[in-house]
């Protein structure tokens, strides 16, 4: 399942690209954007479905409750624009047009997290998916790479009712292989089986954790990876599974660590399986300007200082 | 065919004392919900079903229910008079409008689509149901079905920005096929809309955006039928601004802003049904 290639490709192309796929497979979908189509890359859908691309200009919350409507006419709309205007902007929209109804309108949030680099904290949305996932009704997914992308876009085409999948502005290493990834949206993935530490993480902090285990490895510790895409409703077994076994989690995430993975991890296991957790995102605090690889390495994202901030959980440094 | 006869309008004269009996029933049972914005709406929700829609009780069971005219009651507090209408109109039975904002009811405070055939979409929180109904517009033209869309709102429902939104969407994508009506009451819970944030000119801020603006008075069956039997027609968007009376036929609740919210209690609910009688 897992690729050796490690090649950086765009998330975004491959949402635009998988979009374009299905509309010609299904004439019922739909996609909105809000003056963003060219970053989120849903301007390739626009290009080949001009009368089923909806520009909406700067206006998030109208484009939420317009693809409320056009929904209850049996479209499949595809909803796009930054992680901080779809989530921010138009939360209410989400909240009571589209979910409480339970609407079949999928949110394709674009520029999550810390990694929107130089545009600043303005735009860097670090709560999205605790705001998203406060919301009943509502599925949240982080997927990790292009293949994994491709696959959820496709099973966000099938399940009928709200989504909100978030993806990253950066190119991000390819993680799994093409040919063989499935996407479980009830199971979380194994990526490497360990013993004496458990690792949880989703999104494009996946390549980084792959590389803080390795490290981890030369220095004598066996850590347990798991990948987990669906931060709602999640996936609990994996989680207490692993736990059970090495007795101490690490959350990893490109988002604050109030609300998202690190929360749902913790109230997993603090009702069913108490264990020493850390939490590792952006703290309570806002996002800045930088670099995207700096910013990573600031805020201890890289695998590097995942690898040292592991090693300390465990008193080994 | 756009002037009602006579015997029309007697009839939706009635069905209006019906309804306006219905909410204050409802109201007062439930203890809670908005008498006054519901009692301005009464006539024009009346009209819509007796005499404009193309809509079916049945829901679903009738073929030709995706054909149907679809109504989103953008200002969801006036959820009582619309149960009402609907009821009477054989959605459901009358005397289910005694579980209105009860425990378990299908008939939640602000409108569901979840749990009630024909009420299209959720709404309450103000200011979603124009775009929504944009939404409905766009997708009956995509699929070439010749339905309408109405979308009811309240006057200071359009102090929200997203309506504005919502305005400059239907003239951009020249949704003719889109009606919206506005319950100009005047009020709103903390006094005159034109005190708290003035929406006047009304009529040119639409024209300005793009649309056509009809102005009526909303208690009356005729000018309601004709405005809406000529915005058919129309080849942009459409609002009726509805000049309206909050509280209408009560005398003690008329033009009251204090009525937007509150039940009435026994004393008051009896003097109420008898001036409605």
């Amino acid at each position: 399942m897992l690729t050796d290639k490690r090649e950086r490709k765009s998330i975004r192309s491959e949402y635009g690209k998988t979009l374009v796929e299905l509309g010609r497979k299904n004439k019922n979908i739909v996609v909105l954007d809000a003056d963003l189509s060219c970053s989120t890359q849903t301007a390739m859908f626009a290009k080949e479905f001009p009368e089923r691309f909806f520009n909406m200009g700067i206006s998030e919350q109208d484009m939420m409750t317009t693809a409320v409507g056009l929904s209850t006419v049996g479209k499949i709309p595809f909803v796009s624009t930054f992680s901080m205007f779809a989530a921010g902007r138009a939360w209410d929209q989400i909240r009571n047009s589209i979910c409480y109804p339970k609407f079949n309108v999928k949110i394709v949030a674009t520029h999550g997290g810390i990694t929107v680099g130089e545009d600043g904290a303005s735009h860097q949305a670090l709560e999205d998916l605790a705001i998203m996932r406060a919301i009943p009704n509502m599925m949240v997914v982080v997927p990790a790479d292009c293949a994994e992308t491709a696959e959820v876009i496709k099973f966000a085409e099938q399940y009928n009712g709200p989504m909100y999948i978030r993806i990253a502005r950066t190119n991000v290493p390819d993680v799994f292989d093409r040919e063989t990834y499935k996407f479980n949206p009830n199971k979380a993935l194994i990526v490497n089986n360990g013993n004496d530490v458990t690792l949880v993480t989703n999104g494009e902090t996946l390549a980084e954790a792959i590389d803080c285990v390795e490290l981890l490895k030369q220095n004598g510790i066996s850590a347990e990876l798991i990948h987990m895409p669906v931060v709602k409703p999640i996936d609990s077994k994996t989680i207490l599974d692993s736990a059970a076994k090495t007795k101490k989690v690490v959350t990893i995430e490109n988002h604050s660590i109030i609300g998202a993975l690190g929360s749902a991890i913790c109230e997993v296991l603090s009702e069913n399986c108490p264990n020493p957790v850390l939490r590792i995102g952006t703290n309570d605090e806002f996002g800045q300007s930088g670099e995207q690889r700096e910013l990573m390495d600031f805020y201890g994202l890289t695998g590097e200082k995942l690898a040292q901030k592991v090693m300390k959980f465990l008193g080994k440094n | 065919m756009t002037e009602l006869n006579e015997k029309d309008i007697k009839e939706i004269k009635e069905f209006s004392k019906k309804i306006r009996k219905n909410v204050l029933e409802m109201i007062f049972n439930a203890k809670s919900g908005h008498p006054g914005g519901n009692l301005s709406a009464v006539e024009i929700l009346s009209t819509l079903y007796l005499k404009c829609m193309k809509h079916y009780p049945e829901c679903e069971k009738n073929p030709d229910y995706n054909n149907r005219d679809r109504l989103i009651l953008s200002k969801g507090h006036a959820s009582a008079a619309l149960y009402a209408v609907m009821a009477n109109c054989g959605y459901f039975p009358v005397g289910e409008l005694m579980t209105f904002r009860k425990l378990g009811t299908r008939l939640q405070g602000h409108p569901s689509a979840k749990h009630l055939c024909g009420i299209e979409v959720s709404t309450g929180s103000l200011g979603q149901g124009l775009s929504i109904a944009c939404g409905v517009a766009l997708g009956l033209k995509l699929d070439k079905i010749n339905s309408k869309v109405f979308v009811y709102m309240g006057d200071g429902e359009l102090q929200e920005g997203s309506i504005w939104e919502g305005i400059m969407n239907a003239a951009h994508h020249k949704l003719d096929n889109l009606i919206a009506i506005v319950d100009k009451n005047n009020l709103q819970i903390d006094g005159c809309v034109d005190d708290i944030k003035c929406l006047s000119p009304l009529d040119e801020k639409f024209k300005a955006f793009g649309w056509e603006a009809y102005t009526i008075d909303g208690h009356n069956p005729q000018e309601i039928y004709s405005a809406i039997e000529k915005a058919k027609n129309s080849t942009k968007p459409v609002v009726v601004i509805a000049n309206t009376v909050k509280g209408k036929g009560v005398s003690f609740m008329e033009n009251q802003a204090s009525w937007h919210g509150k039940a009435p209690n026994k004393e008051e609910f009896e003097k109420a049904i008898k001036e409605l009688s």
